[in-house]
């Protein structure tokens, strides 16, 4: 960079300087990690390298990454959803009660997608309206989109879905390439220009570095913000498709615990969790480091509750080595 | 790069080497996947020991006890996906939930893995055979047999229930009244409903006595209520009076065969059910049977299961608990 009065002024997607961000940078470490995972499954499981198996291992993290990619924006900007799941819910329940009455597949995505945007759209409206803290908001709407699935569905489930909607979760666009892997693909591309790309992108990170700031400096940080919800609402709708094509039935206890699984997701792929930095390529490797590690773990026949330890052990790591880190450095 | 290619290549090379091993021992070894619907629950424990027990019967088996960390469909997925990729043999799984595992057991089938459902079942089209504990007629007259066994001179018996519209107990009472004949002597004199609720049976079965004073024995069919019934006897000083029995879990009775509340109660044995779960499993993955309506595949010591026209089989009936091996199940669950 040359002299910086001439170059234009930006605001840098991380807090760190150009030369720190390339020899230390998240992404790098992250990929270090996936690799290092990757080799280590490989030896660890005679069953890890082939095709098939790991197509199947791409299950473990698509669904629950298409929603991390809006919810990394949203927590960019210092903001919250831990409503997710509860959208999957009540998004896979509007839709199961549409396929009940003989609504078609092209039907069916556009229930599941207008329930999504209904739910960030009241998520948005009670945040940026009443100015209410979303984490409070989103507990609340966490209990009360599933409490609404439950009350539809009791202990009974929808499950009978055209068989052409299978297709979403369990269908394969070429070889052992599923749909949902060409999806989160595409989603991963998308959102990657969004936040990195264009003038959207900057603003959501000004709005997290300083929301007043970026107020006084003309931008409509409420309206950034509930259009942020409504991404995230309109992902999880799409998640609620993918998992419930892939399940082939709903029940109200579909996706249960999974808001943590993405914001962990999100907060691994090296979003700060106060606002202001983070990228997507950080949140699709997380992805990959997630689903590789339980998957390995798996075929380790590894108990459900190691691996748990296995990666809040690995989360608490990657939070506190950069503070370790500029410790060390003082 | 060339550090990487060279990483990759020798994980690929061990990889092989590992596939081979593998694969040798894998010809004499039948590997039985037995997924739980979550690790860390006595139930499941016990039954994994049970399945161990049928494979040093069996000799060539090896047993691999799994499960998600919490009872959720997608967890078991996650485990279920990990074991076709492992290429197991067979599959025993108590489901989370009937219709979401079916995909994922379907493609299991696909690739040759034998799959039956226990406990807790898989809709049809998603397993081979389903293994019920027991059945409907069985735990009905084991019920009342309970009851009727400590009764010799027969007596009043009165029914504690859970709630007016709860299925299952709804059932078994249906079935226990069809055996009445056998038992003669006893007299159902009422039934009423605690819904499960601990406070509400222990009221309901307070009245009982209160309604009933010359009541020989309480039969809850339910595990929240025959608790509730034992604490209402011992509390009323009603023991030795009246014999609470049931079905009921051995670590919440154990205090009421203490007292004496209780002098025995039934539910299915955990043990058993995993023995069987393996066993089965076993015939079908070596094709030493077929599940197909009808069909009769031996287990074990537990004998022959027989399949009904939905592929479904009761092991046996209820196990029962009394003072004499309670301390044998209590910590199990």
């Amino acid at each position: 960079m040359s002299d910086a009065s001439l170059t234009p002024r930006r605001i840098p997607d991380r807090l760190h300087s150009p030369a720190a961000r390339l020899l230390g940078s998240w992404e790098l470490l992250l990929l270090v990690v996936a690799v290092a995972i990757f080799i280590a499954n490989s030896l660890a499981s005679p069953y890890f390298l082939n095709a098939w198996n790991l197509s199947d291992a791409t299950f473990n993290f698509t669904e629950k990454a298409m929603i991390a990619f809006a919810m990394a924006l949203l927590i960019i900007a210092g903001e919250i959803d831990l409503s997710v799941a509860s959208i999957i819910a009540l998004a896979s329940t509007a839709m199961g009660a549409a396929a009940s009455v003989g609504v078609g597949t092209p039907g069916l995505i556009v229930v599941g997608l207008a329930t999504g945007l209904a739910c960030g759209a009241f998520n948005g409206a009670l945040v940026t309206r009443l100015g209410l803290p979303s984490i409070v908001v989103t507990i609340g709407t966490m209990s009360l989109f599933r409490g609404i699935s439950f009350i539809v569905l009791g202990d009974g489930a929808y499950r009978d879905y055209p068989s052409d909607f299978a297709y979403f979760g369990q269908g394969y666009v070429f070889w052992v390439i599923s749909f949902e892997f060409v999806l989160f693909a595409v989603l991963a591309v998308i959102y990657y220009v969004l936040l990195h790309r264009t003038n959207f992108g900057r603003t959501v990170y000004a709005i997290g570095n300083n929301a007043t700031a970026a107020q006084f400096s003309g931008i409509r940080v409420a309206r950034v913000k509930f259009i942020l919800f409504l991404l995230t609402g309109l992902m999880s709708g799409v998640a609620a498709i993918c998992l419930t094509s892939r399940l082939g039935s709903t029940r109200p206890s579909i996706g249960m615990g999974w808001e943590l699984e993405v914001v962990t997701m999100v907060v691994l792929g090296g979003v700060s969790i106060l606002g202001g930095a983070g990228s997507i390529p950080g949140v699709v490797i997380a992805a990959f480091v997630m689903g590789l590690v339980t998957f390995g773990l798996g075929l380790l026949n590894v108990p459900g509750i190691v691996m748990s330890i296995f990666i809040g052990l690995m989360l608490i790591g990657v939070i506190a080595l950069p503070r370790l880190w500029k410790m060390w450095r003082k | 790069m060339k550090l990487t290619r060279r990483l990759f290549g020798g994980a690929a090379m061990a990889a092989a080497l590992m596939a081979g091993s593998v694969a040798t021992a894998q010809e004499d070894t039948v590997r039985i996947a037995l997924v739980v619907k979550a690790l860390g629950i006595g139930f499941f424990e016990a039954a994994a020991k049970g399945a161990e027990e049928a494979a040093a019967e069996l000799g060539n088996v090896e047993v691999i006890y799994t499960g998600p960390t919490d009872t959720t469909a997608e967890g078991q997925i996650e485990v279920i996906n990990a074991l076709i990729a492992q290429q197991v043999d067979a599959i025993a799984v108590s489901a989370n939930d009937t219709d979401a595992l079916v995909p994922v057991l379907k493609k299991a089938m696909q690739r040759g893995i034998t799959v039956i459902s226990w406990d807790s079942g898989v809709a049809a089209e998603g397993r081979e055979l389903h293994l019920n504990p027991s059945s409907n007629p069985l735990i009905g007259n084991m019920i009342i047999k309970l009851a009727a066994d400590e009764l010799p001179e027969g007596g009043k018996v009165a029914v504690l229930s859970a709630t007016t519209t709860s299925t299952n107990q709804n059932t078994w009472i249906a079935e226990m009244n069809k055996v009445m004949g056998n038992y003669e002597g006893i007299e159902v004199v009422g039934t009423v409903y605690g819904d499960d609720l601990a406070d509400k049976s222990y009221r309901e079965a307070t009245g009982l006595m209160q309604t009933y004073p010359d009541l020989d024995a309480i039969i809850a069919p339910t595990s929240v209520g025959i608790v509730a019934a034992a604490r209402a006897v011992e509390d009323a000083g009603k023991v030795g009076q009246v014999n609470v029995t049931g079905l009921g879990l051995p670590s919440e009775m154990a205090g009421a065969i203490e007292s004496g509340a209780s002098k025995s109660f039934a539910i299915w044995n955990p043990i058993d059910l995993g023995y069987s779960a393996t066993m089965l499993a076993y015939q079908l993955a070596t094709d030493a049977a077929e599940a197909a309506p009808g069909a009769e595949i031996p287990m074990g010591r537990m004998g022959t299961l027989t399949l009904d026209e939905n592929t479904e089989g009761a092991m046996a009936d209820p196990f029962v608990y009394d003072a004499s091996n309670i301390n044998d199940f209590k910590d199990i669950f």
